[in-house]
């Protein structure tokens, strides 16, 4: 039993650190959420290039193999960075094929995997038991669609709407394309792919909280009030350790999923993650004030985020009837 | 990254499983907090150190078998599950035990501790007082100089099994004209027979006689009985809050083994219409397993050298507030019958309604995650 990240493994989560840092992420978020989709392609190749999507790919499709511990540590950094697109469409999309290939589809994989995972490419889906809405299907290079036992390349993104965070668009893909792959493997793969999507989801969101929290400490030892500083109110104080709390018990659920990669321990992480990001995002708010209510302020890229990420890739109901399911 | 038991664990776990197996009373003893459950309860101990079950982490000379922090929280696994009596000698072995390892002479250890280990001696703690709760460092009690020791007076109060106890650990003032509340004090053990204590027993929400007050008038305690320096006590104290409100007085093997045994009475009973209900019963099951990996972290960290400082307030918030919820959700689940008193769950109910009050306050955790955690402000603390 070592519980902990290795040595390594806590490297990888600083380089990206220190990558993301110095890239201006808020103006990639922006800029994405504006329509331009240049920066946050960048920013994404300039993940590739350090492995981040290669992480849920055997090594024969272009992948570095299956590394579900080192991808939650970079997904806690992208969700920190707010890096934009559908980064956990594109690694549920890798794991969806490289399933597939392991039951012997492996025509789909050859083609697409090696993209997806060099970063070269982005890609979305649909699933069968998640939304009906791709995410950024306009900006991803694939859109899939599993439908019953069938994966097809969707023809076309469908009409684009608009989601609460700025920097997510939504649509049903249009029906019909091209078929890649049919019969029960499809299915079986498709609820392995929803695993890995929720459980990036769970990752991202634990980063997202974490982003709020940094921030929000931030600015309540330096906003002054009543001639002190607001974060030694103590109502502001301890709704902050509550944030805290509620984080930290996150992170070692999200750990254990990477660890057994179960059905039940995933929705545990999800369940969790996104519920405590969304309470730090509430608790952001409030101890902004008003201008924490603006979207001028770098906070709302995170703010706005909270909960679709919550509810995306299982909602706090779905993730309980399947921890309930597993225990 | 590693969940996995080492062989020698995994033996380990087998081996007190069978023991429980063969030795966990059929039915449960009387509680804990009336004198014949506080009896049986002692005579529990008993058996359990017989066959060296009872401090399983302490060294083999005080009666243990010298197992790390991994062994033990597997050992609190297994005990947990086999539903095994709750553990009267609890406050003597998680607090004073450690103050004893860190600061008192070979000849205390040799003298206190095994008699703890087999549960002859029961331990209560002695730290709070009326006037001095969450301020305990504004504490009155006194401890005078006398030949060959020290005389006690004062009132100390809220003592967690002191009506039957033997013997208490406390902080008292023996140097009153310290510059500041937390210097003059020191740590030391009386006997709650001896001359000059009176002890009062105090019913709590449920009425049964689970703590009590002290009064102390000139009570004798010899040198022998002082824990490292005198007017070290604050540190002394301070050093095994962490224990308290960490992980080894609430070890997460408690709460693996009621959130399953919740899972099971939900599907017994529940109306499976009910989701909300079920969706409690999935938080339950979730947050015993954040605390239990929570704990593992921490045991991870704990063995690669590092201390566990301000994090234990993390631990204490959420597993109070859990160990409510919890409950909460399996009273809901009996209907009407979770009004008796006497139900499966009424008087676990009872004792997670104190959780956030004691081992310091949740109000004063969140102080310290703030401020030590978080770097926010200190406030008016001391
Ligand atoms: C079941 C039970 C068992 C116990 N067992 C023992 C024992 O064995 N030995 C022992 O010595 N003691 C024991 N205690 C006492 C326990 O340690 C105290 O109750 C605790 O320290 C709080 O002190 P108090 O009750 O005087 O509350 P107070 O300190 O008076 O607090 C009252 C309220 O005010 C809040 N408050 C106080 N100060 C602040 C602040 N600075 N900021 C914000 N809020 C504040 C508190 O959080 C609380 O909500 C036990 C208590 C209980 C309930």
């Amino acid at each position: 039993m070592r519980f902990l990240l290795t040595d390594e493994q806590a490297a990888f989560g600083r380089s990206l650190e220190a990558m993301l840092s110095a890239a201006d992420t808020p103006s990639a978020v922006r800029a994405w959420a504006a329509g331009n989709a240049v920066p946050g392609n960048a920013l994404r190749a300039r993940l590739g290039t350090v492995g981040v999507f290669a992480l849920a790919v055997p090594e024969e499709y272009g992948g570095v193999g299956v590394l579900p511990v080192e991808l939650a540590v970079a997904y806690v950094e992208l969700g920190r960075y707010a890096v934009p697109g559908p980064v956990v469409e594109t690694v549920a999309a890798a794991a969806l094929l490289a399933r597939l290939a392991e039951h012997g589809e492996a025509g789909p994989a050859k083609r697409l995997l090696p993209a997806l995972a060099s970063g070269g490419a982005s890609a979305t889906l649909t699933l069968p038991g998640g939304g009906p809405y791709a995410l950024d299907a306009d900006a991803a290079a694939y859109v899939l669609v599993v439908h019953g036992d069938e994966l097809r390349l969707a023809p076309g993104t469908g009409a684009l709407r608009a989601s609460s965070d700025p920097a997510r668009r939504l649509s049903r893909p249009a029906p019909g394309g091209e078929l890649l792959a049919s019969g029960p493997a499809v299915r079986e793969a498709a609820g392995h792919a929803a695993d890995w999507a929720a459980f990036a989801t769970a990752a991202q969101s634990l980063g997202t909280g974490l982003a709020l929290l940094e921030r929000t400490v931030a600015y309540a030892r330096q906003r002054t009030q009543f001639g002190t500083v607001i974060g030694g109110f103590q109502a502001v104080k301890h709704r902050l350790a509550d944030t805290l709390v509620g984080l930290e018990f996150a992170r070692p659920l999200l750990f254990g999923a990477a660890l057994s990669m179960t059905t039940a321990d995933i929705a545990a992480a999800k369940l969790t993650a996104g519920e405590a990001a969304y309470a730090a995002a509430r608790t952001a708010l409030q101890v902004h004030g008003a201008v924490g209510y603006t979207e001028e302020l770098d906070l709302s890229l995170w703010l706005r985020k909270a909960r679709p990420l919550r509810d995306a890739w299982g909602t706090p109901s779905e993730c309980r009837r399947k921890v309930l399911a597993g225990s | 990254m590693d969940l996995r038991h080492t062989p020698q664990e995994d033996a380990f776990r087998a081996e007190a499983r069978a023991w429980l197996a063969a030795n966990v009373p059929e039915r449960p003893l009387p509680s804990l907090e009336t004198e014949e459950g506080f009896a049986a309860h002692r005579a529990w101990e008993a058996r359990l150190h017989a066959d060296r079950w009872s401090v399983v982490a302490w060294p083999r000379e005080y009666g243990g078998r010298g197992v790390d922090l991994f062994t033990w929280l597997v050992f609190e696994e297994e005990y947990f599950a086999a539903g095994a009596p709750g553990r009267v000698s609890q406050n003597g072995v998680s607090l004073l035990a450690p103050t004893l390892f860190d600061h008192a002479t070979d000849e205390q250890r040799a003298r206190v501790l095994p008699s703890m280990a087999s549960g002859e001696v029961i331990w209560a703690q002695a730290w709070s007082e009326p006037e001095a709760g969450s301020d305990l460092a504004s504490l009155r009690s006194r401890a005078v100089r006398t030949d060959g020791g020290w005389l006690l007076s004062g009132h100390k109060t809220w003592s967690s099994r002191a009506a039957f106890a033997d013997r208490a650990f406390g902080i008292f003032r023996t140097d009153p004209g310290a510059a500041k509340p937390h210097h003059g004090l020191t740590y030391l053990m009386f006997d709650l027979r001896a001359r000059g204590v009176t002890v009062r027993p105090i019913g709590r929400l449920d009425g049964k006689p689970a703590f009590a007050e002290l009064f102390l008038d000139d009570v004798f305690v010899p040198d022998e009985d002082v824990i490292g320096e005198p007017g070290q006590g604050w540190r002394i104290a301070m050093s095994t809050t962490g224990n308290e409100r960490g992980l080894t007085l609430r070890s997460p093997g408690r709460f693996v083994a009621a959130s399953q045994r919740l899972v099971r009475d939900w599907r017994a009973s529940a109306d499976p219409s009910d989701t909300a209900l079920g969706d409690r019963v999935a938080d339950a099951v979730v947050g015993a397993r954040a605390y239990q990996l929570f704990t593992y972290a921490n045991a991870s960290r704990f063995a690669a050298g590092a201390s566990i400082g301000a994090e234990s307030s993390l631990n204490k918030v959420f597993w109070s507030d859990y160990d409510i919820a919890l409950h909460e959700t399996a009273l809901d689940l009996l209907g009407a019958d979770g009004e008796l008193a006497d139900g499966e769950w009424a008087e676990g109910h009872v004792f997670s309604l104190a959780g956030p009050i004691y081992a310091g306050t949740n109000e004063i955790q969140r102080d310290i995650i703030a401020e030590r955690l978080l770097g926010l402000p200190k406030g008016r603390r001391r």
